[in-house]
């Protein structure tokens, strides 16, 4: 009765884990699926502690330390819920691949404890082992949550600037050589080579190898291509939730798991589509090799003009058509609502005003929707990169905040750089183009962008927030 | 050899799981594939919270230490922190992403 009540609690989680994900993707259901999921995962967890049996010296046990779970249950529950409800919507990214990191590390644990009992097993009983598919399933699962644990954590000191950039020379066939020891590492474990206390140095030689793995593998990687990584650990952790799954019998693990698993690969290749480059173009790291490559210096000489902020305003004050085109630095300075208050000024001198949202541009696909969103902009002026396009030679002001690769034309007219294909926001089809950037230092990407240098563009130099708070004031008096 | 056979056994022993396995990864293409760009960043937090679902296996871990094998409580105890930290902050953050839009549609 326990057991059939238990599995069909799992059976629930695993259907509430599907329409979750299903309802997660349209934009009117999406909250609600998100909930119908963590109810899944609350029935699920709770019918464990509680139905889970399990059998040793030929007796079915209920789990036990029962207290010590509930602890950490609630430790894990106040700490996620604060950090969660605490952290600025700029901030997100990093915080999505912080959490990602700990259900790697959680993988990786349990791993490690299913691992130390069975080896004290095989130490003390040499005729006992636990079967080669076990050991497979474990050894998996501690490497792919160790790489994940290990690579979210620089993913999330990347995206917050604790870690700078940093290409390691060899760097490639470093990984390639550490990849292929762990492979051979993990072969000797499960075929069982050597006696059991041997192994036990092999596993956690592994263990350490794919924590070096991960750092590594995300270290050069740059910051733009930085949600593709996040996505992609992102379902390296399904897969090892779903080893787990293996691990236990546990079907709501295995189901949730593979779900994100090839949900999560899918993901990285949709926001790989979006920038139009491949994900082995991505993980290779094209961007970390062409940061000294000729093609952005060549152009870096030119001259730029700067507008003053009271031109701005009068330019766009008399202009029937802006669009706004949002990029991280309007995150950084959390310059949202003071965006959306330029927008609602305008609006009431009868300038249209539009956003014009790249796919990729921020840190992370769809960053600047949940961004403006917040501001309470509304939806229907958020235009997607072709409608934007589309409309871009009707515009007679295009004000980028902060963004820089995303309407590189380099993107479009120079094989040479490490953008070329990606769609951009062809920004130079608009009459007036008005940058507003800190400083000309290049982009995330790390080059050069000639956009700045055209004829048309003008450059209003500062911090997004101040800029527009004293766009704002300016317009106010026009 | 011998290992390949084994391995081999559990395949067939677990046949219905990676049955499972396999509908679950068509399942997650078919469900992901049409997704407006606005919500990449929620389904990647939402997916995220999901994963975190490998705290059953903390839970289990936890649940099966004897009570003086301080080395698996104290690892176990570390192990369902952190999945509750996927989970719930994952929830809690996509809850947190999504609310903006919903108050759009109400105004």
């Amino acid at each position: 009765m326990q057991h059939l009540i238990l599995q069909l609690s799992y059976l629930i989680g695993s259907i509430t884990f599907i329409m979750g994900l299903k309802m997660l993707s349209h934009p009117d259901t999406a909250r609600k699926g998100n909930m119908v999921a963590a109810v899944g995962m609350g029935l699920s967890i709770f019918t464990t502690i509680f139905l889970y049996r399990y059998h040793e010296n030929g007796q079915m046990h209920n789990l036990h330390n029962l207290v010590w779970i509930f602890i950490a249950l609630a430790i894990g529950t106040v700490v996620g819920t604060m950090a969660a409800k605490k952290v600025q919507m700029t901030a997100m990214p990093e915080m999505v691949s912080l959490f990602n990191g700990m259900g790697g590390a959680c993988a990786m644990l349990i791993s490690m404890i299913e691992y130390h009992h069975m080896s004290l097993e095989m130490v003390a009983n040499s005729s006992y082992h636990p079967g080669t598919g076990i050991m497979l399933v474990i050894v998996l699962g501690m490497m792919i949550g160790t790489v994940s644990f290990a690579g979210s954590i620089i993913a999330w000191g990347k995206l917050n600037g604790r870690i700078k950039d940093r290409t390691i020379p060899g760097g490639q066939a470093l990984n390639f050589l550490m990849f292929g020891g762990i492979i051979i590492l993990a072969i000797m474990v499960v075929g069982g080579f050597g006696d059991a206390a041997s192994q036990g140095y092999l596993f956690y030689g592994i263990a350490g190898i794919a924590a070096l793995y991960g750092i590594l593998f995300v270290m050069p990687i740059g910051g733009a291509d930085m949600p593709v990584v996040i996505s992609l650990l992102n379902s390296f952790t399904g897969c090892a939730a779903a080893f787990g799954g293996f691990l236990y019998g546990n079907p709501v693990m295995l189901t949730g798991g593979i779900l994100v698993g090839s949900a999560g690969t899918i993901l990285t290749i949709l926001m790989c589509t979006a920038m139009n480059r491949s994900l082995k173009n991505v993980l290779i790291g094209s961007f970390g090799g062409a940061k000294a490559g000729p093609a952005g210096e060549a152009k870096a000489a030119g001259n730029y003009k700067e507008i003053s902020l009271s031109d701005s305003a009068v330019i766009m004050a008399y202009a029937q058509k802006v669009m706004i085109i949002p990029g991280y630095g309007l995150a950084v300075a959390q310059a949202q609502h003071i965006c959306h208050e330029l927008e609602k000024v305008l609006e009431e001198k009868g300038v249209a005003v539009s956003y014009g949202i790249h796919p990729v541009a921020g840190r992370m696909p769809g960053h600047m929707n949940v961004l403006l969103a917040e501001a309470d902009v509304p939806y229907e002026k958020l235009l997607e990169m072709e409608d934007a396009n589309d409309q871009m030679s009707t515009t007679n002001v295009v004000l980028i905040l902060g963004a820089n690769d995303v309407v590189n034309p380099a993107a479009k007219d120079d094989p040479a750089s490490p953008i070329y294909g990606m769609p951009i926001l062809e920004v130079e089809k608009a009459e007036h183009v008005i940058v507003n950037k800190r400083s000309m230092k290049p982009g995330y990407a790390g080059i050069e962008n000639d956009l700045f240098y055209k004829p048309k563009t003008s450059m209003l130099f500062g911090d997004a927030k101040k800029v527009l708070q004293d766009l704002v004031s300016e317009l106010k008096n026009v | 050899m011998d290992a390949l056979k084994q391995i081999a056994i559990m395949f067939l022993q677990n046949y219905h799981l990676v049955t499972v396995v396999i509908l679950s990864i068509f399942l997650g293409i078919e469900v992901i594939s049409r997704v407006p760009s606005v919500l990449h960043t929620p389904l990647m937090s939402g997916a995220n919270a999901i994963h975190g679902v490998v705290i059953i296996g903390a839970i289990i871990v936890m649940g099966k230490a004897a009570t003086d094998d301080y080395l698996s409580l104290i690892l176990g105890f570390l192990a369902v922190i952190l999945g509750t930290l996927n989970v719930v902050g994952g929830f809690v953050v996509t809850d947190r992403m999504l609310e903006m839009f919903s108050k759009k549609k109400k105004k």
